[in-house]
């Protein structure tokens, strides 16, 4: 169960362009009112995460004034690509809330145990 | 009586394999392999993939596998039962307490759980199997293989030795150059894809395929438990499958994850393992839980008290699990910051398991109690349970458990849970639902000699190991030596001897279970369709279920859905009363006069045992010759493909109803 | 996957009441979901389990190579992020595969899936350079600690890149020999899930092994 738009039919004889409208033009529809992105769209998507892939490539050259900074900008961008590839590419923020809850709790338990065994090796004193 | 269709019309024959396909609909086969249609004999249970065979496939092996470990448990005790004793050699004895532990974790107590889980969740759904029928199939045969396997290492140059927790660096080739740490490692990876791939099966079976109207909520409790403990294993799983990687290619590869030499720190297996491992002994006890919540109303002709409790104590201590692994490395030298809080998150989980025995305690409270076998195996649960939690309180604490570990006082405390909690837990199944399996009920005579054999006998064998644990008694040590043994009461000697009668006491208790299992077989009476008077789906059913587990799916309205078509509440001049307005008969009745007209089943299929056969010949390669794990890829490839191109649903499978006379077998209409 | 059927209208289930309560096969379910759309995600969250202890045992080893080849000896960077942008280019036309399935456009989804193979082989083929090069530089897998994390790690995320391959190759096939069984833009979405996982975990590994400086 898609929890975007439905279908929009045109209620009288003037179409009236609404919301709904305009987001057809980027996101189309199928059958059952299921939401599917164009494929535009997705090629926006595919460049923006090429560009923060290049970005993250480029700390490789920082000076190193900027390298100690470069830690933490990597593990935004990191994060960054990493929803976007799940929530978009994925489907998962069109998607029935209940497989975000399934994953979110696998992803949840993964990031909290390890984290916590690592501390326990002193890994973030660093 | 439901009627099943036949095919009209039936395909022309198949094209062999290599013909050219021309035109395949995806509802016939390739034609390299006919389906396997027979419904009755070998066949039907080698290919079968209904819920109902593989469960009892599942309690049978498991059953075997208790045997096994038992006897294993049997030598360690005679081994214990006298100072410097010579019954079992060192590395015998390493041996022997290792593959006790793995056999009686891994082979028993998990898939007799998926026994009972594979039986009857279905059932008290409302479902007419699993969400993946074929994946339930592969994962028992799996089990099957992969305890064979370990098994195999006996006699192929010794058994595992390091322990059923395999610590680092003890588990290197170095220190345990025999085979044996590589059979139960790839063992338990094959074991281990079972528990997954379960896992997902049944996670999706309850969120999808509940009868109309069985909200989440209305859930009998063991599916509750069931439920949580699939998620524990979907998410523990993978953890052991690293730690067990990372070791096969210490040992096989050369790699170095635990090569101190090298720098690498021991504790990573333990996290890895403990990771795994706490979640694991929830694993364990849950089903224990679940089945004595179903138990213990029936018997108290009472419903559960605080059912919402129980279920969402449920959930808490399944959550709460993945945050104390570390009690088991309090010893190990993580620090006093992590110590201190694992020690604090420990104590947290006893919160809700407190919250459990209340209900259960509260759910016999004015309950007017029935002490049926089942009832007392319950019962003994919850004193037995409790006993072992206090001792798992001592253990949290840090400090005093600092003295307690790696002693007896260790081992007394989890076989009291495991033993008094999980086994006696499905003590208490087998003796509720084997009217339900198998149309008879278990002596009653002889459950309770049974039961008292074993409550007695757990007592007796891990009581003393409280004393001993104390005393100073270290585990997993082949001999106490006679000189350390003390004067006075608390002395080694005798608590020693105690503890290893106990143990014979249990084992008895175990014979007259199997007498009772076949003196039930041959000579007990038919039993009712309803002799406990029960509250859940899964009894609106014959004895055993049709192939189809329901004529009619039911529709639920409340909790305890069956209790509430028996008895209705009637107002009398004493008061509101409970009155019984149908008998289980005609209830089912009822259901069966609706049944519905068109019932298709899940086919059965070779593939999931082929595939299961690839993964030990696969682990054997690895083992002994590269050559034999090539081969065994090649199968587990054309397992996999032959897999994915047979058709999911064979909209042309249906079954011929049973003659009346008993003339007609149950076949499947060929496929041409 | 199999399922099981009921076609008798009156004890069907109806309190989902979504659109997309087709089972399998077109059966309801009780939250209205596919059935196997649910276990690819349970699949995919016990996954992160997986990498997740993976990734753990790499970062507590990194600097543990003694006298041998580290991090920052040994890494390309440069060709690495080559790898990584094909990579994350074949995560886009695997999306594009599964919108032309949607679609019902047998030919493009076909198109789109070999390209992501292709796409696929050739990150596989980098790793393949990488590693020998590595090798040939000094760092084995039993060379050292990290040597034996890194091509642990990485060893796991190329064999499921390639098992991703092979999927997406026998689909194809499935696709052109009209053998797919139940609902063919649900087979492509859900191999789809399981190709952008692999993708996303690279973008982990990526990040944490070869990037941060060590």
């Amino acid at each position: 169960m898609s929890a975007t738009t439905e279908p929009v039919e045109p209620a009288t004889e003037h179409e009236v362009v609404t919301l709904a409208d305009t987001l057809h033009e980027t996101h189309g529809h199928a059958h059952d009112g299921e939401h599917i992105p164009k494929d535009g769209y997705f090629i926006k998507v595919a460049l923006i995460l090429a560009f923060v892939t290049a970005l993250e490539t480029s700390t490789y050259w920082w000076p190193d004034g900027m390298k100690s900074f470069a830690t933490p900008a990597l593990l935004i961008m990191m994060t960054i690509k990493f929803f976007m590839i799940i929530l978009i590419f994925m489907h998962l923020k069109f998607d029935n809330k209940l497989f975000s809850l399934l994953f979110y709790i696998g992803l949840g338990l993964a990031v909290f145990v390890y984290m916590v065994a690592l501390f326990t090796f002193q890994f973030f004193r660093q | 009586m439901a009627i099943i269709e036949r095919p009209t019309d039936v395909p022309a024959t198949l094209a062999p394999a290599g013909a050219p396909v021309a035109r395949v609909t995806p509802t016939t086969s390739l034609g390299a392999f006919k389906r396997p249609v027979s419904s009755t004999g070998w066949k039907s249970w080698v290919f079968t993939v209904d819920h109902k065979k593989l469960g009892i496939m599942y309690g049978v092996v498991a059953l075997f596998f208790f045997l096994v470990g038992g006897c294993e448990a049997l030598l360690i005790r005679l081994q214990l039962a006298a100072p410097d004793n010579t019954v079992l050699s060192a590395g015998l004895y390493n041996q022997m307490f290792t593959m006790h532990a793995t056999t009686m974790v891994f082979l028993f107590v998990m898939p007799m759980a998926a026994a009972f889980a594979n039986y009857f969740l279905p059932l008290q759904i409302g479902a007419r199997d699993v969400a993946f029928p074929r994946i339930n199939a592969l994962g028992f045969w799996l089990f099957l293989f992969g305890g064979i396997f370990i098994n195999t290492s006996w006699v192929l140059g010794g058994a595992a030795d390091g322990g059923w927790f395999m610590y680092s660096p003890n588990s290197s080739g170095l220190f345990s150059p025999s085979h044996g740490i590589d059979f139960w490692v790839l063992g338990l990876q094959i074991t281990g894809i079972a528990s997954l791939v379960g896992a997902i099966n049944l996670i999706v079976t309850v969120l999808n395929m509940r009868a109309p109207g069985m909200k989440l909520m209305r859930m009998p409790v063991f599916t509750w438990m069931v439920l949580v403990i699939q998620f524990l294993l979907l998410f523990a799983m993978p953890v052991i499958t690293v730690a067990l990687f990372l070791l096969s290619f210490q040992r096989n590869f050369g790699a170095t994850f635990f090569d101190v030499n090298q720098g690498a720190d021991p504790l990573l297996w333990q996290h890895l393992f403990w990771i795994f491992g706490h979640p694991e002994v929830y694993i364990i006890i849950l089903p224990s839980f679940g089945i004595i919540s179903e138990v213990l109303p029936t018997f108290a002709r009472k419903p559960l008290f605080g059912y919402k409790f129980v279920v969402f104590s449920g959930a808490a201590i399944g959550f709460v699990g993945w945050g104390v692994w570390a009690h088991h490395m309090f010893a190990s030298g993580l620090g006093p910051v992590s110590v201190a809080v694992f020690s604090v998150a420990t104590m947290l989980i006893a919160i809700p398991t407190g919250v459990k025995i209340v209900n259960w305690t509260l759910t016999l409270w004015g309950g007017k109690l029935w002490y049926t076998t089942a009832m007392m195996f319950a019962i003994g649960v919850i004193i037995l349970f409790t006993i072992g939690g206090l001792s798992g309180v001592t253990h949290a604490v840090a400090p005093s458990d600092t003295q307690q570990t790696d002693t007896y006082h260790i081992v007394a405390h989890f076989h009291y849970v495991i033993v008094g909690g999980a086994v006696m837990g499905l003590f208490s199944g087998f003796y509720y639902w084997w009217p339900k399996m198998f149309r008879r009920c278990l002596s009653e005579r002889l459950g309770k000699w049974n039961f008292w054999l074993m409550f007695f006998g757990v007592n007796l064998t891990f009581g003393p190991m409280h004393i001993l644990g104390l005393q100073g008694q270290p585990r997993r040590m082949v001999v106490w030596p006679d000189k350390l043994t003390g004067t006075g009461f608390f002395n080694l000697h005798f608590w020693n001897q105690v503890s290893s009668v106990g143990a014979f006491v249990i084992a008895l208790g175990v014979l007259i279970f199997i007498i009772n299992i076949v003196w039930t077989w041959k000579k007990a009476p038919i039993a009712p369709l309803d002799p406990w008077d029960a509250r859940t789906l899964e009894w609106i059913t014959a004895s055993p279920p049709k192939e189809h587990n329901f004529d009619r799916i039911p529709t639920v309205h409340a909790l305890d859905e069956f209790f509430h078509r028996k008895y209705e509440e009637v107002d009398t001049d004493d008061g509101p009363r409970l009155v019984k307005v149908k008998t289980a008969e005609e209830v089912l009745a009822e259901e069966e006069s609706h049944a519905d007209t068109h019932i298709h089943l899940p086919s059965p299929s070779y593939w999931p045992i082929v595939l299961a056969f690839s993964l030990p010949i696969i682990a054997y390669g690895v083992i002994f010759n590269r050559l034999l794990s090539v081969g065994g890829a090649a199968i587990l490839l054309l397992a996999v493909f032959g897999w994915a191109l047979e058709p999911s649903v064979a909209d042309d499978s249906d079954y011929d109803p049973p003659a009346d006379d008993g003339g007609n077998t149950k076949e499947l209409a060929t496929l041409g | 996957m199999a399922d099981i059927a009921v076609h008798d209208v009156a004890s069907q289930s109806h309190d989902a009441g979504g659109h997309d309560d087709h089972g399998d096969a077109g059966h309801a379910t009780s939250t209205g979901l596919s059935n196997n759309k649910l276990a690819m995600w349970l699949f995919l969250g016990s996954e992160c389990l997986l990498f997740g202890g993976l990734i753990s045992t790499y970062m507590l080893y990194r600097g543990r190579h003694g006298s041998g080849p580290g991090p920052a000896q040994i890494f390309d960077i440069p060709l690495t992020s080559v790898s990584s942008f094909i990579l994350l280019m074949s995560s886009l036309t695997m999306v594009l595969a599964v919108n032309s399935a949607k679609r019902k456009d047998d030919r493009n989804t076909n198109v789109w899936l070999t390209i992501t193979a292709l796409l696929g082989a050739l990150f596989v083929g980098g790793q393949v350079y990488e590693f020998t090069a590595f090798y040939h530089e000094g760092l084995g897998f039993t060379s050292s600690l990290f040597g034996s994390s890194f091509y642990t790690l990485t060893g796991f995320h190329g064999v499921h890149v390639t098992i991703g391959i092979i999927m997406l190759l026998a689909l194809v096939f499935m696709i052109q020999r009209n053998r797919i069984t139940g609902d063919k833009a649900e087979v492509v979405e859900l191999i789809g899930l399981y190709w952008h996982f692999v993708d996303v975990v690279w973008v982990v590994i990526f990040t944490l092994v070869y990037l941060i400086p060590a």
